[in-house]
């Protein structure tokens, strides 16, 4: 397969360099910008831990041609902080535990964050839904829906 | 120290919460180095076939393929128990399940080593297969290990303690069930993954996600024939582990076999499918279980059977068959015992450790049966429970020493929590509520192989501004033993936890610990880390008493200060103390360690199921089923846990939570299951587990039984509060609907037939009827620990 140029805008920083058509969001992000707090479980869209922001929404970035998300804003948990300073919704998960592992954190924080982007007071099942992508087989979710209410309570961002 | 606490019993963060959530923690597949190769395995497509050749030329040509294995490369057999040396690296002469390794590549990028894979060429001359119970114990199928046809008997116990037919003969009720439950995986996030260098000098690293960097560390020292002191293990953080990470594994071998043989970095990442073929999750267990009964519910005897499909190679398996008959006495005074097990082996991907290791099926069919003894005998759960409550500090007839134990609290605060007496019996139907107890280990009593060495050491190194290192060899498997071991030692010394330095699971660098497994962290790691502060502690303290005008005994370290004890505004810095230790008996380095007591009983087999300590938990579940779809909501869970001392609240919560989680998930929906031999879904999709939707409310509920040996007084907690909820969810169920669900999962098809069973008459219930007729070897007679020691 040729390579072509690709152009990728991703936490406010443009990166440009030559790809193949297949190269996923995911490999992209991990392997040729060394993001590398965007994981992978699957590969297959089925654990939602590769989750990035694209304009702000979430996608499973495995499931992504990087090809595709030329020309729109990529968030990964690099650009979740701002100037420094954590995330509300960083603070809270650290704070009460929502990570054990750690492995599927930053994917369940940009979900967090696209929900309380739309919706900055959601309920407990507001919560439960936006989050039913997303896979964490240590928690058992109950501290995670906690972080996301205290965020909220905080004020987003 | 007994008592004002300032950093033990407070809910505090990780210490690594903040990189946790920035996506700054590297786990294995984050690392790579300049030169590194992609490494990728061929597995294997059949179950049972003889490799009759295997051509790897193609591969080799192929532009990009650094190095091509095979078995013949590594032939060294090895497996975790030295007694169960049965696998091979990569497949010798034969595979043994679908998904077994084949041949590895290494090769300048992933697409490459796929390719090259494709180019390999295997020959198989395929064998009949053995893919269940049935076939593995008949005569005439061949021999999964070894060649000709025959039983395919990995191991059998046969024990008894105390005289059963005498029990039985004493009692006034009889139960006999049959309870099936199936096996099922760990599905930690992270897939295992591992990067190997191999330097010019000679030494060989490899950063792997692995709950046993020193059971790796052997291992690799056997496989690939290097001396230990040319191997580093460095347990990268474990994206999960669950038990899953606890064996060495063939891509572990084979990233470090291709980087001696390349010269050059090699990582191997699996994919999630190849995860569900490497398997070790929980031994699908066919359970017969035989109790004699007086009518005020008490137990005269038990006669316990279990049959476990083990898979291919034998991994944990002898331990887990012992521990399926083990610690059924550490919750109910149990006089008279017989245990007989069998682990077979099957054609399919094998099983080993997962959370609870061997004892969530005993514990099903134990607390499934109470729940019917006791409306046979018209109790209720809670009484009939209670009439057979072990005591603490007393000895099973199997020779488990029990000290601490909140059973009886765990029980009466989940009662009362969940309004368990008001609500059982009377819910409106299809609602309906269980209750269920368990225990579990503080840390397996003796090492994996057998050594009179500490089973954990700990260093402490104190430079001279005052900053602190930890070194310790414990792998943080996302259950917070680096915190553990930061709250241990910063609580001796009167410091803060994110203050220290901690330097963990590096086989270079920090020394012994066995690994994250048995539950065995905290009681073992922390009681080394609480020893070498304390003599940090006693340096700091001799070498300042004089300047405080004080005795050494009456000094006090709290908020970095080190003081005349009652006095805090007295005293001097933290740093001002250390550099004054140093200026007085030199570096101001100590070390401690951790060897469990002598607990082995005298049979054999009594290694298994001896700890310094059981952790206890109760669990009552709230449900509601609907009798149209089978469809089970589970609405709330109530988990009491006697975690000895919890050194910190919020992490303790965090693994009851995500104990509760599992154990839902094993109770209703997750199972690791085949056609014939092959997986049915090796995928999450196809592998159900909760999602936030699935997943009820937790209350959780500490119980504080202050453990003598434990440090601070603690005890385990990642593990035992899994236990009893799977029966809960069972006997929940039956107080919804009256259907027994004697098989696990309850899915919503078994319910629906065993609701159309009901209606026409039959008995409601779903599960097995029968077990195999297996000739169990003579039974080894154990006397009671009170007759052994009177003679």
């Amino acid at each position: 397969m040729t390579d072509r140029v690709l152009s990728l805008r991703v936490n406010g920083e443009t990166h440009e360099f030559a790809a193949g058509d297949n190269l996923t969001l995911l490999e992209a992000i991990r392997a040729r910008l060394g993001l590398v707090g965007t994981k992978h479980g699957c590969d297959l869209g089925e654990c939602g831990a590769c989750t990035v922001l694209l304009d702000g929404l979430p996608v499973l970035s495995c499931l992504v041609l990087a090809r595709r998300a030329e020309g729109h804003e990529i968030t990964t948990i690099e650009g979740l902080a701002a100037a420094g300073r954590p995330h509300a919704l960083q603070s809270a998960f650290a704070e009460l535990g929502a990570a054990q592992c750690g492995y599927c954190t930053p994917a369940m924080l940009l979900a967090s964050r696209a929900l309380l982007d739309i919706n900055d007071h959601p309920t407990t099942d507001e919560i439960r839904e936006a989050l039913a992508g997303n896979l964490c087989r240590c928690t058992g979710y109950g501290k995670i829906i906690e972080a996301v209410h205290l965020a909220a309570a905080r004020g987003n961002g | 120290m007994a008592s004002g606490h300032t950093v033990v019993g407070r809910p505090r963060p990780r210490v690594d919460a903040m990189r946790q959530v920035t996506g700054q923690i590297r786990y294995a597949d984050d690392l790579t180095l300049p030169g590194m190769l992609v490494g990728r395995q061929l597995r294997s497509p059949h179950a049972h076939a003889l490799i009759i050749g295997i051509d790897t030329r193609r591969a080799e040509a192929l532009p990009g393929v650094a190095a091509v294995l095979t078995g013949a490369d590594l032939p060294i057999a090895y497996g975790i128990l030295p007694v169960s040396q049965d696998e091979n690296v990569l497949a010798v002469d034969k595979v043994r399940y679908v998904g077994e390794p084949v041949a590895a590549v290494a090769a300048v990028d992933a697409a490459t080593a796929e390719a090259a894979l494709a180019l390999i060429d295997v020959q198989y001359a395929p064998l009949d297969e053995v893919t269940d119970l049935a076939e593995a114990l008949a005569e005439d199928r061949p021999l999964v290990h070894g060649d000709g046809i025959g039983r395919n008997v990995h191991r059998m116990a046969s024990l008894e303690f105390g005289d059963v037919d005498e029990g039985m003969a004493a009692s006034d009720h009889i139960r006999e069930d049959v309870y099936f439950y199936s096996g099922n995986t760990h599905a930690a996030l992270e897939t295992h993954s591992a990067l190997a260098s191999y330097d010019a000098d000679g030494k060989l690293t490899i950063w792997s996600s692995t709950q046993v960097p020193h059971y790796l560390h052997r291992a690799m020292e056997r496989v690939l024939e290097l001396p230990a002191g040319r191997i580093r293990v460095i347990a990268t953080p474990n994206g999960g582990g669950f038990g899953g990470k606890a064996d060495p594994f063939s891509h572990e071998l084979v990233a470090a076999k291709l980087a001696m043989r390349t010269g050059r970095p090699v990582k191997i990442t699996l994919d999630r499918e190849e995860v569900f073929y490497t398997h070790r999750g929980r031994h699908p267990a066919l359970m017969w279980v035989r109790t004699g009964f007086r009518s005020d519910g008490r137990i005269t005897a038990m006669h316990f059977k279990v049959f476990l499909d083990g898979g291919a190679y034998g991994s944990y398996g002898i331990a887990t068959l012992y521990y399926t008959g083990a610690l059924q006495t550490t919750t109910y005074r149990i006089p008279n015992y017989r245990f007989e097990g069998v682990r077979v082996f099957t054609n399919k991907p094998p099983c080993g450790p997962k959370r609870g290791h061997g004892t969530p099926q005993p514990r099903f069919a134990l607390e499934s049966q109470l729940d019917k003894a006791a409306e046979d005998l018209g109790l209720d759960p809670v009484a009939i429970r209670r009439v057979n409550l072990v005591e603490p500090f007393s000895t099973t007839v199997n020779h488990l020493r029990i000290t601490s134990c909140g059973l009886d609290d765990c029980i009466t605060e989940v009662v009362a929590a969940s309004g368990f007496a008001e609500k059982h019996g009377r819910l409106p139907p299809g609602h309906g509520i269980g209750l269920a107890v368990g225990a579990y280990m503080s840390g397996a009593g003796l090492p994996i192989y057998w050594n009179d060495m500490p089973q954990s050491e700990v260093q402490i190194k104190v430079d001279r501004g005052g900053g602190l290192t930890v070194y310790s060899m414990a792998a943080d498997i996302g259950q917070g033993s680096t915190t553990m071991l930061a709250t241990v030692v910063a609580e001796c010394l009167g410091l803060e936890p994110a203050e220290l330095n901690m330097v963990t699971a590096d086989t270079d660098l920090t020394p012994v610990d066995l690994g994250s497994y048995s539950s065995r962290v905290t009681f073992m790691a922390g009681n080394a880390a609480l020893s070498a502060a304390t003599k940090i502690r006693t340096r700091i303290f001799e070498a300042v008493a004089d300047a405080l005008e004080a005795d050494a005994a009456d000094l006090d370290a709290a908020g970095g200060r080190i003081f005349v004890a009652g006095d805090p505004d007295s005293g001097m810095p933290w740093s001002e103390a250390v550099r004054r230790a140093i200026a007085a008996s030199g570096p101001l380095v100590e070390s401690g360690d951790y060897r469990a007591p002598d607990l082995a009983g005298p049979y054999k087999g009594s290694g298994v199921g001896i700890s310094p300590a059981y952790s206890y938990s109760a669990c009552v579940v709230l449900l509601r089923c609907d009798p149209e779809t089978g469809m089970i909501e589970v609405e709330r869970v109530w988990l009491a846990h006697d975690i000895g001392r919890a050194l910190n609240p919020l992490l303790v919560e965090g693994q009851v939570e995500g104990g509760v989680h599992m154990g839902l998930g094993e109770a209703l929906f997750e199972e690791q299951a085949f056609r014939g031999s092959m997986h049915r879904g090796p995928s999450l999709l196809d592998y159900k587990m909760a999602t936030t939707l699935e997943s009820p409310p937790v209350e959780t509920i500490l119980v504080e039984s202050f453990e003598q040996e434990g440090p601070f007084g603690a005890k385990e907690v990642g593990q035992g509060p899994l236990l009893p909820v799977v029966p809960a969810v069972a006997n929940a169920l039956y107080d919804a609907i009256g259907v027994r669900a004697d098989e696990i999962p309850i899915t919503p098809d078994k319910v629906v037939a065993a609701l159309r069973d009901m209606a026409r008459g039959k008995p409601a219930r779903f599960g097995p009827s029968s077990i195999p007729d297996v000739d169990f070897p003579a039974i080894t007679r154990v006397g009671r620990p009170e007759e052994v020691s009177a003679s």
